[in-house]
């Protein structure tokens, strides 16, 4: 047994694809259980229709739906928990990030319907360039972000960066603003329209009475973050930048003096969680199909969440947290106002996931997968 | 023998707080050369102003003849100074193993960190059984050997051990000091702060007795042993 978990191909292929799935198997099977259980409850209580057969039926939807923005709130969150990890500081500028990644990426689409490539090239070479250009473009951004605004303040209170980051935040969102403003004239880009990614896939299955659809987008936005998510894991775990970044974020003075150039991993840092926000920009902006400079608050607020649902500073946690948060939202969607017959709608989810996320700090204030305060040895 | 470090009139500060009001002190190729005083009087922070974690703001740190006052500490370690901190500074979820590496991290040829591991295996057997247990899992003496260890990865020149039996076991405590003594017996220069003065007066060549940032006294360790203040202040002998 040991000699197969040192297995590179176990560790670093395997492990994480497992655990990616069951985290987002496990996290749906209980939700999913949780719901059907209440519409039983429930269920003598609504006359009309029946209640377990409404909740079943749109069941597998809300599931592939809650995991498509999970895997996004995911790929956000690694973005904050990594940076957190290191240097004990919510990087608020964050969601900017992930916006100017989402901006720059269908930028580059419009640019490609502009000259007709668009319409020529094969749709998944276009996003693979787009999902490309938004890292690079959002890893730079970060690094110079944090080269600017933080790093001038590493010894200052730690109310200081933060108030730094949120102005950082506030100048970004202006900034792309002004840029978008004089050379597009507006500042609401849009996605052209291409290829087949608004298709579904339509698969049947055997005992279920409505087929599943996964449209194509989906399924290339789970499959682009899993693959992300793998990189990190062999990125973290078996490289010698990846063990450095391990021992600056436990101990810092330390790691100086093991000959590791703390600035340059911490610059590194905020390259990666960088660039892994800004392809999520480009995946949301697939689904999205409409930004505009503002539109990287609630998902970065949403993904911060998820990295302190998940245990802030631990990468699997905010994965974790990252799948739950987007199928509470997707949950609390579509049953509200199946279960409160109308009263309540869809608008409402976010309170519902919310409320449940608070629940959750309360009776574990560290996270999912947190450390209590007392063991950091 | 020439020497090897020598600080020149160091003054190092922490904001305000003037740490080290100028200290001149020496030590030569092949010495163990100790520090001893007690809380507060500026030990720790000789050390921190050698490997550049605090950087002095008048006087002079010279490595072989160089000067690294102004040296960033990942740097210093690549000119040879290997610093075991005080508290260890163990990082607590990577592996044993993952701890040796990170001490080789300015080394980029895997053969050599293999046989410098090899040899840090045959001075701390302990360490070998626990090669794939986290660093935080480890009792204080093996993470103190672990400490020491991870310091030779770099094969340093001069290995500074600040407070190196700090919370360990009497028998833990002679199994550390035994090892330094051996160490430099094969030839590592060694720098030892340590608030335990007898034991560390007992393997050194020469001392220096430092009080609230100045040296107030230096002489060879045995000399140092019989010195009435230093007996009556350290060692607790009337």
């Amino acid at each position: 047994m040991k000699q197969f978990t040192s297995n590179p191909f176990y560790k670093f292929i395997l492990f994480p694809i497992g655990q990616i799935l069951v985290f987002a198997l496990g996290a749906s099977l209980v939700l999913s259980l949780f719901t059907v259980l209440l519409a039983y409850i429930f269920r003598a209580g609504i006359t009309g229709f029946d209640l377990v057969e409404r909740v079943l039926l749109i069941l597998p939807q809300v599931v592939i739906n809650g995991l498509t923005i999970g895997f996004v709130y995911s790929t956000i969150a690694l973005g904050y928990t990594m940076v957190y990890g290191v240097l004990e500081f919510i990087n608020f500028s964050h969601s900017e990030i992930f916006m100017v990644g989402g901006i720059v990426g269908v930028e580059l689409m419009a640019y490609f319907d502009h000259t007709g490539a668009l319409q020529t090239m094969n749709q998944y070479v276009i996003i693979a360039l787009a999902i490309l250009l938004g890292m690079v473009i959002s890893g730079s951004l970060a690094v110079t972000v944090e080269r600017v605004a933080y790093r001038p303040l590493r010894g200052a209170p730690r109310l200081v960066p933060l108030i730094s980051a949120i102005g950082m935040s506030f100048f970004l969102q202006d900034a792309v603003r002004l840029i978008l403003s004089l050379t597009t004239g507006e500042f609401n880009v849009i996605l052209p329209n291409f290829g087949t990614f608004d298709e579904f896939l339509v698969v049947a299955v055997p005992g279920i009475a409505t087929p599943l659809r996964f449209q194509i987008k989906s399924i290339l936005l789970v499959g682009v973050t899993v693959l992300m998510l793998v990189g990190l894991n062999y990125l973290v775990n078996g490289t010698k930048i990846g063990k450095a970044i391990r021992a600056v974020a436990q101990d810092r003075p330390s790691a100086s003096l093991m000959g590791i150039n703390v600035n340059m991993i911490i610059s590194i840092t905020f390259l990666i969680g960088g660039a892994l926000g800004g392809a999520a920009g480009v995946l949301f902006a697939l689904k999205a199909t409409k930004l505009d400079p503002f539109v990287g608050f609630f998902p970065g607020l949403k993904a911060f969440t998820a990295a302190v649902l998940g245990g802030i500073g631990n990468l699997t946690g905010a994965l974790l947290g990252g799948l739950i948060l987007g199928l509470l939202e997707s949950f609390s969607a579509s049953y509200l106002s199946t279960f409160t017959n109308g009263a309540f709608g869809a608008e409402y989810k976010d309170i519902l996931a919310f409320a449940i996320l608070i629940l959750v700090l309360i009776l574990r204030p560290s996270g999912l997968l947190g450390q209590t305060v007392g063991q950091k040895a | 023998m020439g020497k090897l470090l020598e600080l020149t009139n160091v003054h190092s500060y922490y904001g305000h707080i003037h740490a080290l009001k100028g200290i001149s002190l020496y030590v030569e190729e092949g010495e163990i050369v100790t520090l001893i005083g007690s809380n507060g009087a500026g030990k720790s922070t000789t050390l921190r102003t050698i490997s550049g974690i605090i950087h002095a703001r008048e006087g002079k740190v010279q490595l072989g003849g160089k000067d690294i006052t102004h040296t960033e500490p990942h740097l210093v370690v690549g000119q040879g100074v290997g610093h075991v901190p005080e508290g260890r500074g163990i990082f607590p979820k990577l592996t044993v193993q993952e701890n040796l590496d990170m001490g080789a991290f300015t080394v980029n040829d895997q053969k050599i960190i293999d046989d410098r591991a090899e040899l840090v295996f045959e001075l701390f057997p302990r360490l070998k059984e626990r090669i794939t247990q986290f660093g935080g899992t480890l009792s204080g003496g093996e993470q103190q050997m672990l400490a020491i260890g991870r310091g030779l990865m770099q094969n340093p020149r001069i290995l500074m051990l600040d407070e190196p039996s700090m919370g360990l076991a009497p028998v833990l405590v002679d199994v550390i000091f035994d090892t330094i003594k051996k160490l430099n017996e094969q030839g590592t220069t060694i720098l030892l702060v340590e608030q335990n003065a007898l034991m560390a007066l007992s393997i050194a060549h020469r001392g220096y007795v430092l009080q609230t940032g100045s040296i107030v006294l230096t002489d060879d360790a045995a000399k140092l042993k019989k010195n009435e203040m230093v007996q009556k202040t350290y060692l607790g002998i009337d």
